[in-house]
């Protein structure tokens, strides 16, 4: 018998995220299904920037406004993810006067707060960056955390009501009499939390209406409902560099080019980026010179870039969209607007509709303009509130400090916990004794890690996103057995393998882009201490192999005939059941 | 006036410390100069010589029999057998009964804190009584503030692996008043010096820990716990431990900072002393003034450059992690002499793309003849007083392959006694 629920929102991005928590605090039954974790797709791969709106005050002046308006909206209900370091955008000699006068008036013109730096002021704030860059027009920019964000609308919508399933890809869309019923998931591991190794199910969830919130992925799940979606997936590249280089958000201020910006963000910077068009979003190369590019370009504006270390690199797709017979050519200039796509109106397939195109940081106001499109559908007449109701997380961090004084950790992993946490900390914190650190480079302790655990079961991915843990300059070499440590006794040893193996495996894969210098010295550490000390490469419980213990050394007592201690006299207990 | 010797060794890890005292040995005047921390608190202190069989990557068990299976650039194919027996008797002799293994040719497996096992030629003492070929019920004793060993979870994996033995794990506070975060050296410190409090009759530390195990023992035969148990007074500590207990007990390896592997640094540290090698540390080696030869290498020494000169140079520094071997988003390099270094062109051929896919990064180092001397990208000889040991060589994937200290044994014991005879 299949599962019944009011709304089904594909897509556990920002924007799927932002949605269920509505359709949650409107109190419209609702389920959220992602093919991978939360953030899984395209929110999880970009550079954490709080738009000002500065970035499209020129080109997009519409688009500009909703920035700023939601940044200011942001910074009320999501505190503890956000962090306001303000931004520059930095003209150097070669740049054009003109375009920088219109910056600054279109900034002026879309209520961006915007004043004009000198060069020497501007240096004096980021020593860091090139003498030679001549001004800036400081906007209130913002690093945001997408992860943290993600999960604190997921955690809300559930404490709500709402059922999110994460690893259950939506593998059919069901159509009855020209409307969408349902769909049908697999969950990897079955429904609920993830568990590895656990057998995989399918289920049938019938709803009354479903919102493809894919992204770049709409096409594909268009595709199961019979009808095209568009959308023109578009890759970048980011570099995440070892230490913050710079404070603030630094912006290139000329009209358009890749490598334009640089986001403080936690203990990291992060290098962007590129736009370029892909034919599909889950296989496109990922190349040398694109990271190449990162440094060489953006060492134009921070000369120690060109030597610094990066600890891996990353890409993500856009998922633009430009109505059907717009043709544009080139990426970027395809409008960074949102569409809603009712497949109703658009292709007399009713229950269904589309969202693509649009910012992460206006993935609030989107979330509210589909959820009020849904409420209209189903006759709900509640308002919506999320740009009022803080995150959990996000409440009451005025008091915050003042509760913190009394957890007996050092006071800077006692500071970091409690940005990652925010209003939370002292409840995560308080659940756990003894509270060792897990993760040394990005100061996680063992209670934040287990919070993690409980929240999201056996994936450590998902432990890593709630809480940084791996992410720091060691990209897990010390800490990725910790994690998996954290997992036991609640799970068995085969599934606390399967969780770390996986880990270790996504680490690798960004950090293959940040192979030189001291990070290669870094990847041939971690590789010795998982290869030589551990011998995972070569565990018999691992790759299966049958060993022989009785031709190893015993020690000399063992080695002797006749011993008391016993050798072993054949394979080993493995093939005895 | 230069600095004279006849061998000068740069680096202070395994393979420079040895080749320091093989050299003294053969009748040298040494000085070892080491810049950093060797990355021996970084290693298991476990002497591996080859664990993986070349061909069919299963742990092996006799290290000599996978040799011939080497590709021909091997440090052990250019050195031969010889050489390696030769690395590993200086080591025997260096460590006396603090290492075992010596009496066989055959791999022992060692249980790790990853709950594998491991495969490796000669093993701590203190782990001597922990092997996995060994029959006897085993208890695992964990810590709760010691986030890398998870006991019960380490005895499941090694039951996963098919161990012949019965295996239990339990997790324990340790004894004391710490903070979360305390570092095993500071438990290894509080376990040396067992202070007992008189005034209220509460027992050391020593006694306290055993009390606490011996309430989860149900018959076992010998009790594993975390490589802390003490750091200058170990073998006293596990002795008491283990006479409390009435079982063997043995250490489990552990990542760093690695107790074993900062005992076998002080143990080398003591043997170059009693051979007269004199050590001076602190100072980084950035150069050397020579043609064919190297005749001085130049030491920075508090913003000067000041010229060391002797008549045969051995480059210990380590290979990517120790640094002796850079590289930048150009190139691979080796820093001081400028020795070749074989390469893929392009930096994305440096990596393979699974983690434990053969990596080529792992055997990035200089290539050298029969005499451990650094040849050139046409296969001559860069100097012909220069000899290379331990990581900065290549041609070996010492992780994949388990054989490290083997060929930091078997490049030192050569170099050494070369260098020595050519005086």
């Amino acid at each position: 018998m299949g599962y019944e629920t009011t709304a089904l929102v594909i897509g556990g991005g920002s924007t799927g995220c932002g949605i269920v928590r509505d359709l949650a605090m409107r109190g419209i039954d609702a389920t959220l299904v992602e093919r991978g974790n939360l953030t899984h797709g395209t929110t999880g791969r970009m550079h954490g920037l709080l738009h000002s709106g500065g970035r499209y005050a020129v080109s997009d002046r519409a688009s500009a406004r909703e920035c700023i308006e939601e940044n200011r909206v942001l910074r009320e209900i999501a505190g503890h993810c956000v962090e306001m370091t303000g931004g520059y955008f930095v003209k150097r000699p070669e740049d054009d006067e003109e375009y920088f006068q219109e910056k600054l008036e279109g900034c002026l013109a879309c209520d961006i707060p915007a004043e004009v730096v000198s060069g020497r002021d501007l240096r004096a704030d980021e020593p860091n960056l090139a003498r030679d860059v001549e001004k800036a027009i400081r906007v209130p920019d913002g690093a945001i955390d997408p992860f943290r964000l993600c999960v604190a609308n997921a955690a809300d919508a559930e404490t709500t009501g709402a059922r999110i399933e994460t690893h259950a890809p939506v593998t059919d869309v069901l159509v009855e009499d020209d409307t969408v019923v349902g769909v049908e998931v697999t969950h990897e591991s079955g429904p609920g939390k993830r568990v590895h190794i656990s057998p995989g199910t399918t289920e049938e969830i019938r709803a009354e209406y479903v919102v493809n919130a894919t992204g770049a992925w709409a096409g594909r799940v268009g595709e199961l409902a019979g009808v095209d979606v568009e959308v023109r997936p578009s890759k970048g590249v980011m570099t995440i560099m070892n230490v913050r280089q710079v404070d603030s958000v630094i912006n290139r201020c000329r009209p358009k080019g890749d490598a334009d910006i640089i986001v403080p963000h936690e203990t990291t910077a992060i290098l962007g980026t590129t736009d370029e068009e892909v034919s599909d979003p889950d296989d496109y190369p990922e190349e040398r010179w694109e990271v190449d590019m990162m440094i060489d370009t953006l060492s134009e504006l921070v000369p120690i870039l060109r030597e610094a270390r990066t600890i891996r690199s990353f890409w993500g797709v856009r998922p633009l969209y430009e109505p059907p017979g717009t043709g544009t050519k080139d990426p970027t200039d395809i409008t960074r607007d949102f569409f809603l796509l009712d497949h109703e109106e658009r292709d007399g397939l009713s229950g269904f509709t589309s969202i693509v195109g649009g910012k992460f940081t206006t993935y609030r106001m989107m979330a509210e303009r589909i959820t009020d499109h849904i409420c209209e559908q189903l006759g709900v007449n509640e308002r919506c509130r999320t740009a009022e109701v803080a995150l959990p997380g996000s409440e009451d961090l005025a008091t915050l400090d003042e509760r913190m004084d009394s957890f007996g950790l050092r006071s800077p992993i006692a500071r970091r916990s409690r940005q990652r946490l925010g209003s939370r900390a002292p409840a995560v914190l308080s659940g756990t004794d003894p509270n060792p650190v897990v993760c040394d480079c990005e100061a996680v302790t063992r209670a934040e890690v287990r919070d993690a655990i409980d929240a999201s079961g056996s994936d450590l991915n998902a432990v890593r996103i709630r809480t940084r843990a791996s992410m720091g300059n060691c990209q897990g070499g010390f800490c990725c057995h910790r994690m998996a440590h954290e997992l036991s006794p609640r799970y068995d040893e085969d599934v606390v393998r399967a969780a770390w193996d996986e880990l270790v495996r996504e680490r690798w894969k960004g950090e293959r882009h940040a192979l030189w210098g001291e990070q290669l010295a870094q990847a041939a550490l971690n590789y010795a201490l998982w290869a030589t000390t551990m011998n995972v490469d070569g565990d018999p419980a691992r790759t299966g192999a049958e060993v022989d213990f009785s031709a190893f050394d015993a020690g000399e007592r063992g080695s002797e005939p006749g011993s008391a201690t016993g050798v072993a006299a054949d394979g080993g207990t493995r093939g005895d059941q | 006036m230069a600095i004279s010797d006849d061998v000068l060794v740069v680096g202070g890890g395994l393979a420079g410390m040895t080749a320091a005292v093989a050299a003294a040995r053969g009748g040298a005047r040494v000085r070892l100069l080491s810049h950093k921390a060797s990355t021996l608190r970084n290693a298991s202190g476990l002497i591996d010589v080859l664990g993986t069989d070349p061909e069919s990557g299963a742990p092996l068990a006799d290290p000599f029999d996978g040799l011939d299976a080497l590709p021909g650039e091997h440090p052990y194919r250019i050195l031969g057998e010889a050489a390696i027996r030769e690395g590993l008797d200086l080591f025997d002799d260096l460590l006396g009964d603090r290492y075992l293994g010596s009496h066989t040719d055959r791999n022992a497996l060692v249980p790790t804190h990853g709950g594998t096992v491991k495969p490796t030629a000669r093993y701590p003492e203190s782990t001597g009584s922990g092997l996995a070929s060994s029959r006897e019920r085993t208890l695992l004793v964990g810590f709760e503030t010691i986030t890398d060993f998870d006991a019960p979870l380490a005895a499941a994996h090694l039951e996963n692996a098919g161990v012949p033995f019965e295996v239990r794990g339990v997790t324990l506070p340790f004894p004391g008043e710490f903070r979360a975060d305390v570092r095993v050296t500071r438990m290894a410190h509080a376990l040396d010096e067992d202070r007992e409090a008189p005034v209220d009759g509460r027992p050391g530390t020593r006694a306290a820990l055993a009390e606490r195990v011996s309430e989860h023992l149900d018959g076992e035969e010998r009790v594993g716990l975390p490589a802390l148990l003490g750091d200058e007074r170990g073998e006293e500590v596990r002795e008491q431990l283990s006479t409390r207990l009435g079982t063997d007990v043995f250490e489990v390896p552990m990542g760093p900072p690695s107790l074993p592997g900062l005992r076998l640094e002080d143990a080398l540290e003591a043997a170059l002393h009693e051979e007269g090698v004199r050590v001076e540390s602190g100072n980084p080696v950035v150069g050397y003034e020579g043609d064919d030869r190297v005749e001085t290498v130049t030491v920075e020494r508090v913003h000067r450059e000041v010229p060391y000169e002797a008549e045969q140079v051995i480059l210990a520094t380590g290979g990517l992690v120790g640094k002796g071997i850079r590289s930048s988003r150009s190139g691979v390099c080796e820093p001081i002499f400028g020795c070749h270094v074989p390469q893929p062109e392009d930096r994305y051929d440096w990596f393979s793309e699974g983690v434990f896919d053969d990596q080529p990064f792992a055997r990035f180092g200089l290539r050298i003849d029969e005499g451990c001397r650094p040849l050139d990208g046409r296969g001559e000889t860069e100097f012909e007083n220069l000899r290379a040991v331990g990581a900065v060589c290549g041609g070996y994937d010492s992780a994949r392959e388990k054989s490290a200290s083997g060929v930091s044994l078997a490049t030192a014991a050569t170099a050494g006694r070369r260098a020595a005879e050519c005086l």
